[in-house]
């Protein structure tokens, strides 16, 4: 079964890689509440990121908000330097239809137009429902339409692979 | 029993009329969305897209400067089309009844009403003839309720004191005719404050007020001690009907608030007023623009958590059924 371990450290050779091959400058790293700010933490300390790690919360920006409403649970966006410019990575933990993703972009936008983003994922699976995709992955799957991952932490992290009952 | 208009089939707010009928769950969801509106202001484009492409009507049959602006500010950041009525130079004052407005209104395809009308209950009656998709929020009604301003007093009151439950606050001045205190004892009793403690002169006083949950004094230099947040309230003059009060110098000298009595209060007390400020009557200047006065940062929270409301009370459509 998947390795959070192993996972981890493939993504951070992937995101060497690119930020080579990229040519990003002192880039500043942004984490999707929840699941990928805790995964955005275990990059910020491997890759030794200089700046504090920004926290993102899309829930004002998804686009089922008229059939789910408001995430009660929303905690403030932290984005504690000017992105103006800057070279962003942008960590979340399952790359899933991409949505979230989209609502990402947008928020980040909203603060300030950046140089580049390079987006980063745990687990990519399919499942994709808008043209995008991750630049560097820890691995990619397929599951079952029933079945989905979730992760858990911040300490220790682990990964956990659910399956939905197909009523609900 | 009639207040449960204001929430749909599965407990989630659809119109925001009154504090009263509402628990402490939904109270502080509010708050809790509220603050990550407020962490928007870093934002260089201050927008959310949760309303985008809904229409929002501002309608005001009495005048308002701060209300009527931070519901507006509040529905463009959140990506609503909006448009600010004053009724005083709209066509009532050719003879059209306010449910005839209402139609008109509701066939240009209108989601939401922001109603604020000297008439006690005029925002709950308008929430009752309106169409069912259309959710209206009360941005104060006669002597009614003003629960968006007890709400963002609430958020401001929780920015500096975190926990309501040892806090102890005072609500000063014409309670009689506040819509404002009403909604606010209301909201502090929910939020389960210490105490609720209301200085009036006897009349500027409902009577039995003692029954909305609050203690009652008529001193303010006993009335303040110990109290963690004061509360000044406007002396409405324009509500003045009688002869209530000797002069507005005798007032001040009893019930104003001064450097002097602010110092009977806890050290660390917050003074708020839900403006507009009458200098010299209820509050000294030295005191409203002192270092104990969070006034300001009142008005600021206020966009936040209408944003906040606007966005609960628009979420109903998919979520009801």
């Amino acid at each position: 079964m998947l390795d959070i371990n192993d996972l981890l450290n493939k993504l951070e050779t992937e995101l060497k890689r690119v930020i080579v091959e990229r040519g990003l400058v002192d880039p500043l790293m942004i984490g999707v509440r929840t699941g990928g700010v805790w995964v955005a933490e275990q990059l910020h300390q491997r890759l030794g990121i200089k700046d504090e790690l920004g926290l993102l919360d899309i829930s004002f920006y998804r686009d089922d908000f008229s059939q789910i409403g408001v995430n009660p649970n929303v905690k403030p966006s932290h984005l504690p330097q000017d992105i103006k410019g800057r070279d962003i990575i942008l960590i979340d933990d399952v790359f899933y239809t991409g949505r979230t993703i989209r609502a990402a972009l947008n928020e980040i936008f909203d603060y300030g137009r950046p140089n580049q983003v390079v987006l980063a994922v745990l687990i990519e699976r399919d499942g994709k429902q808008i043209p995008l995709c991750p630049d560097c992955v820890g691995t990619s799957i397929s599951l079952n339409a029933g079945q989905r991952i979730k992760l858990t932490g911040p300490s220790p992290l682990g990964i956990h692979l659910q399956t939905l009952d197909a009523v609900a | 029993m009639t207040e449960n208009i204001q929430l749909n089939s599965k407990g989630k707010l659809k119109h925001f009329l009154s504090i009263e009928g509402l628990n402490k769950t939904l109270l502080t969801e509010i708050l809790d969305i509220a603050e990550s509106f407020i962490g928007m202001n870093d934002q260089q484009i201050k927008k959310v897209p949760l309303l985008r492409g809904k229409t929002i009507v501002n309608l005001f049959f009495e005048n308002s400067t701060r209300t009527r602006t931070t519901f507006e500010l509040a529905a463009k950041r959140l990506s609503a089309d909006v448009l600010s009525m004053s009724i005083a130079t709209s066509s009532t004052s050719k003879g059209e009844s306010l449910l005839d407005t209402i139609r008109n209104l509701e066939a240009m395809f209108v989601d939401m009403f922001v109603v604020r009308h000297g008439i006690s209950g005029a925002a709950h009656f308008i929430a009752q003839h309106t169409s069912p998709h259309i959710s209206v929020i009360n941005a104060g009604d006669g002597q009614h309720a003003h629960p968006t301003q007890a709400m963002l007093d609430m958020f401001t009151i929780r920015q500096f004191k975190q926990d309501f439950s040892n806090l102890r606050v005072a609500i000063i001045g014409d309670i009689l005719h506040s819509r404002v205190a009403r909604s606010q004892i209301q909201a502090l009793n929910i939020l389960g404050a210490a105490e609720v403690r209301v200085l009036a002169p006897k009349t500027l006083l409902p009577s039995h007020v003692e029954s909305l949950g609050v203690n009652v004094s008529h001193d303010l230099t006993s009335g303040l001690k110990d109290i963690d947040v004061i509360i000044m309230l406007r002396l409405q003059k324009e509500r003045m009907t009688s002869a209530l009060l000797p002069s507005e110098s005798e007032y001040f000298k009893c019930f104003g608030l001064t450097e002097a009595k602010l110092k009977i209060a806890k050290p660390d007390a917050i003074v708020m007023h839900p403006g507009p400020i009458n200098r010299g009557v209820e509050i000294d200047s030295k005191v409203a623009d002192g270092p104990q006065s969070v006034i300001l940062k009142q008005v600021s929270n206020g966009i936040a958590i209408r944003m906040a409301i606007m966005a609960m009370a628009m979420q109903k459509q998919g979520a009801a059924e």
